[in-house]
């Protein structure tokens, strides 16, 4: 079979089209580059009839939503999951690593949860503060104008609140509390843990011609018809497109490798069609990489050549190592205080209208780094699980649970709405040891190697779960509740989840000033190969107690302004 | 034959039928047959591999006539019509429940050998299958098995009554996520509107109110329309 290869060469092919990519499409494409996006899945536009979920009914669905085929409720708008047939993953040495990938134009910014949150200078220079992990090489004040610009671009609502390491920005309005969440501060207060409004990328207000304003149905996890929240497709491409920057778009489309010439140049991509299941190759001055950070390390380490022989960009032998996600624990209480509520629809933005960002000093505790709040509650919309256990919180009352027949009605009605859960979202040390490599032993259904995942927590993010469980517990006591289910033991890692299961892995191709221990430099370029960039989670050196979404878009966006800047200057 | 119209047939037709001959009470029949009436249309944003496997699950058929009858009669027993809103069956509980079978084949066999248990115990103490029997004999069995010690993980529990606490789960899941469950629990949202916070009657009812230097800081809905502008220092000017 032959290759085929295309005969124009474009500016710049950019691999991935989610937060990262969606930014460097859109920056290249203004600046008047002529740009390939490269999309391992099919086209997506959360407006086309054919493919919204917002606003369906469960009943809708055969399954009323259940979560068979798409990992998080049928409704929820992201292609894949944590396995995807044809395309597997490995696991050595008892690693519990789960890796959730969304194929489809935005990638995983269809679904995600939109919190928005700045990194802080401290986030940066952790090291400074407690000797661990290490610095990155830039700090708040070189991403600063970036997330100011992020901010006005793409809409995110807020409070400028002064905190020294959650910083200001550009904030729209933020919604009224709910009930639940009125609930919450006040639980909150008993034990000084402090509760801001929350930071999330959706428009409460209008911020341009092209985009609506959120009409508060809360389902923005199914990606939004009138693009009032953010995904990459409809806030960066989309708009891109329309005036008039020269995209083309490859959808369906999986890159295998990174090519390059007899200097070790990058020279463009191979990918894959699954339409023909064919090679092709691109040519392109420079390659950005934004497949997601486990992704991209994958095609670098597939790049292999004369001159790369250990993959591309990797003489370091740091491709796939630092792999960390966000620690994340979870709990639930019912409120009895929340009972027989008075019905109203409060769906209000998806997710939450309030949050609490890390409040400690670590000095006193027993691990580092911080860990945000996130809460859940309210009267959702029906979906297939509810109603299960309908009268559970009977045994509170010295009641008998279980039964049938019109009583059960009068239950689900006298509970609807009276269960509030915590997330707890936090930083864990990014280690050498963890990593992701090449499993020589495996190909996926297009025949390129496939990634095996090497991850174990350490007491430290063990710690940090157990402090979440009993901060949570006492949360729940404090608005009068009874925690729901046991205190997770020490054999369950205090409830601490899975590596990637929060979705946030970054850190595979970090940064730093020095090539023997980073894989990109403070630009995201390539330290061995200067016309490759990366523009995912990948190039960050750890994460802080934040999500990494808005980081992602702010360092996207200055590592493609210095890309326009190096081809303008003819440096690549 | 398609598998939608053969469920449609066994609940509207010859079963239908057989209900009234074996002198069925008549507010069973009438449930069975608005039972039959519709389910989804796939027309929820599917990609076209996920309405293979839609297609593919509605062609095959896992209960017989008598366990889907069976279902029929125990999900109304679980959630009955009452003088407002339909019941189980009015709600398509057995469609539902049939398609979950398939779409989790774990349930299988809890869910058979349940109505298996359930017609061995009434023929034990009835003479008669569990769908023929009466409605007081059809409860005396019920009262056996739908209570559980909650002290109990449900795992450990006799497997009858695993098998009614899942009958129950999906019954409740099937009723509260159609339509008439939506409007029986009174669910208001799933529409565009303006969430202005929580009615001053609630706030009220729960003891809670609004910080005034909060809601200072909240969305004035009024504007939303505005295009936002800020000063240098973040401050929303519009």
């Amino acid at each position: 079979m032959q290759i085929k290869e295309s005969s124009s060469v474009y500016d710049a092919i950019i691999v991935g089209s989610g937060a990262g990519g969606g930014m460097s499409a859109k920056v290249l494409a203004d600046a008047g580059l002529k740009i390939a996006v490269v999309e391992a899945g099919p086209f997506f536009d959360p407006a086309d009839p054919e493919q919204t979920t917002q606003l369906k009914w469960p009943y809708e669905s055969p399954r009323r939503g259940a979560s068979t085929i798409r990992a998080f409720g049928e409704f929820d708008m992201a292609y894949g999951g944590w396995e995807i047939e044809g395309e597997p993953y490995t696991r050595k040495d008892g690693t519990k690593f789960d890796w959730f990938r969304s194929h489809m134009l935005g990638g995983r910014t269809n679904h995600w949860g939109r919190i928005s949150l700045r990194f802080g200078p401290k986030d940066f220079k952790h090291k400074d503060v407690d000797g661990l992990g290490d610095n990155w090489p830039i700090g708040y004040e070189d991403v600063k104008p970036f997330y100011d610009k992020v901010d006005k671009l793409i809409g995110v609502f807020g409070t400028n609140e002064g905190l020294p390491n959650d910083p200001d920005g550009f904030f729209l309005p933020p919604p009224k509390p709910r009930l639940h969440e009125l609930v919450y501060i006040k639980g909150a207060r008993k034990s000084n843990i402090p509760v801001i409004p929350s930071r999330m990328s959706m428009l409460t207000k209008k911020i341009n011609n092209d985009r609506g304003v959120c009409f508060y149905c809360g389902q923005c996890s199914r990606s939004c018809q009138v693009y009032a929240d953010f995904s990459a497709g409809s806030c960066l491409i989309f708009p891109a497109q329309k005036s008039g920057g020269q995209i083309d778009l490859y959808v369906n489309s999986v890159v295998r490798e990174v090519t390059t010439n007899e200097e070790g140049k990058a020279t463009g991509v191979s990918y894959i069609s699954k339409d023909d299941r064919k090679e092709y190759k691109l040519k392109g001055k420079v390659v950005v990489l934004a497949a997601s950070a486990c992704s991209s390390a994958r095609i670098l380490l597939n790049s292999k050549s004369k001159q790369h022989p250990n993959g591309l960009g990797n003489s370091s032998n740091i491709v796939g190592k630092y792999l960390h996600d966000s620690t994340g624990s979870s709990r639930a209480g019912f409120i009895p205080g929340l009972m027989n509520r008075k019905v109203y629809n409060e769906d209000g933005v998806g997710g939450m209208h309030v949050y609490t960002p890390w409040w400690l000093d670590n000095k006193n505790l027993d691990f580092p780094r911080g860990y945000h709040i996130e809460i859940w509650g309210g009267m959702g919309m029906p979906n297939y699980g509810f109603g299960f256990n309908p009268n559970e919180f009977n045994k509170f009352f010295g009641l008998t649970t279980g039964g049938y027949g019109e009583s059960l009605r009068k239950d689900v009605k006298k509970y609807y709405g009276s269960v509030l859960g915590f997330g707890g979202r936090g930083e864990a040390i990014a280690r050498e040891d963890n990593y992701c490599e090449i499993d020589p032993t495996t190909v996926d259904q297009f025949g390129i190697p496939v990634l095996r995942f090497n991850y174990k927590w350490s007491n430290f993010e063990r710690n940090q779960a157990r402090h979440m469980q009993s901060t949570f517990e006492e949360l729940i006591h404090n608005m009068g509740g009874e925690v729901l289910g046991d205190t997770p033991s020490k054999e369950e890692d205090y409830g601490l989840l899975a590596p990637g299961r929060i979705i946030h892995e970054v850190g595979t191709t970090r940064m730093g000033n020095d090539p023997k221990n980073s894989v990109v430099n403070k630009f995201q370029q390539l330290h061995d190969v200067n016309n490759v960039f990366i523009t995912d989670a990948g190039p960050f050196v750890s994460q802080g107690d934040k999500n990494c979404t808005w980081t992602i878009l702010a360092l996207s966006w200055r590592t493609s302004d210095y890309i326009v800047e190096q081809l303008k200057q003819q440096n690549i | 034959m398609d598998r939608r119209k053969s469920i449609k047939s066994i609940l509207l037709g010859t079963v239908a039928g057989g209900l009234v001959v074996h002198g069925c009470k008549p507010e069973a029949e009438s449930a069975v047959e608005t039972a039959a009436v519709k389910s989804g249309e796939n027309n929820f944003g599917r990609t076209p591999e996920e309405k293979e496997i839609i297609e593919k699950l509605n062609s095959e058929q896992f209960f017989n006539e008598h366990e889907l009858v069976t279902i029929a009669v125990l999900s109304n027993l679980i959630m009955p019509p009452n003088d407002k809103f339909g019941g189980a069956t009015d709600a398509g509980v057995p469609e539902f429940i049939e398609f979950m079978a398939k779409d989790i084949p774990e349930l299988q066999t809890n869910l058979r050998g349940g109505l298996m248990w359930l017609d061995h115990k009434s023929n034990t103490d009835f003479g008669a299958e569990f769908k023929s029997v009466v409605e007081e004999q059809q409860k005396q069995i019920l009262d056996l098995i739908a209570f559980y010690d909650s002290e109990i993980p449900m795992d450990k529990q006799p497997l009858e009554i695993q098998f009614f606490s899942l009958m129950r789960n999906l019954t409740l899941t099937g009723y509260y996520t159609s339509k008439i469950g939506i409007e029986d629990l009174g669910y208001k949202g799933n529409m565009p509107n303006v969430w202005d916070g929580v009615p001053e009657d609630v706030l009220q009812q729960h003891g809670l109110s609004y910080d005034e230097e909060w809601l200072s800081k909240c969305v004035d809905q009024s504007k939303r329309a505005v295009i936002a502008e800020w000063d240098d220092e973040g401050n929303l000017l519009t």
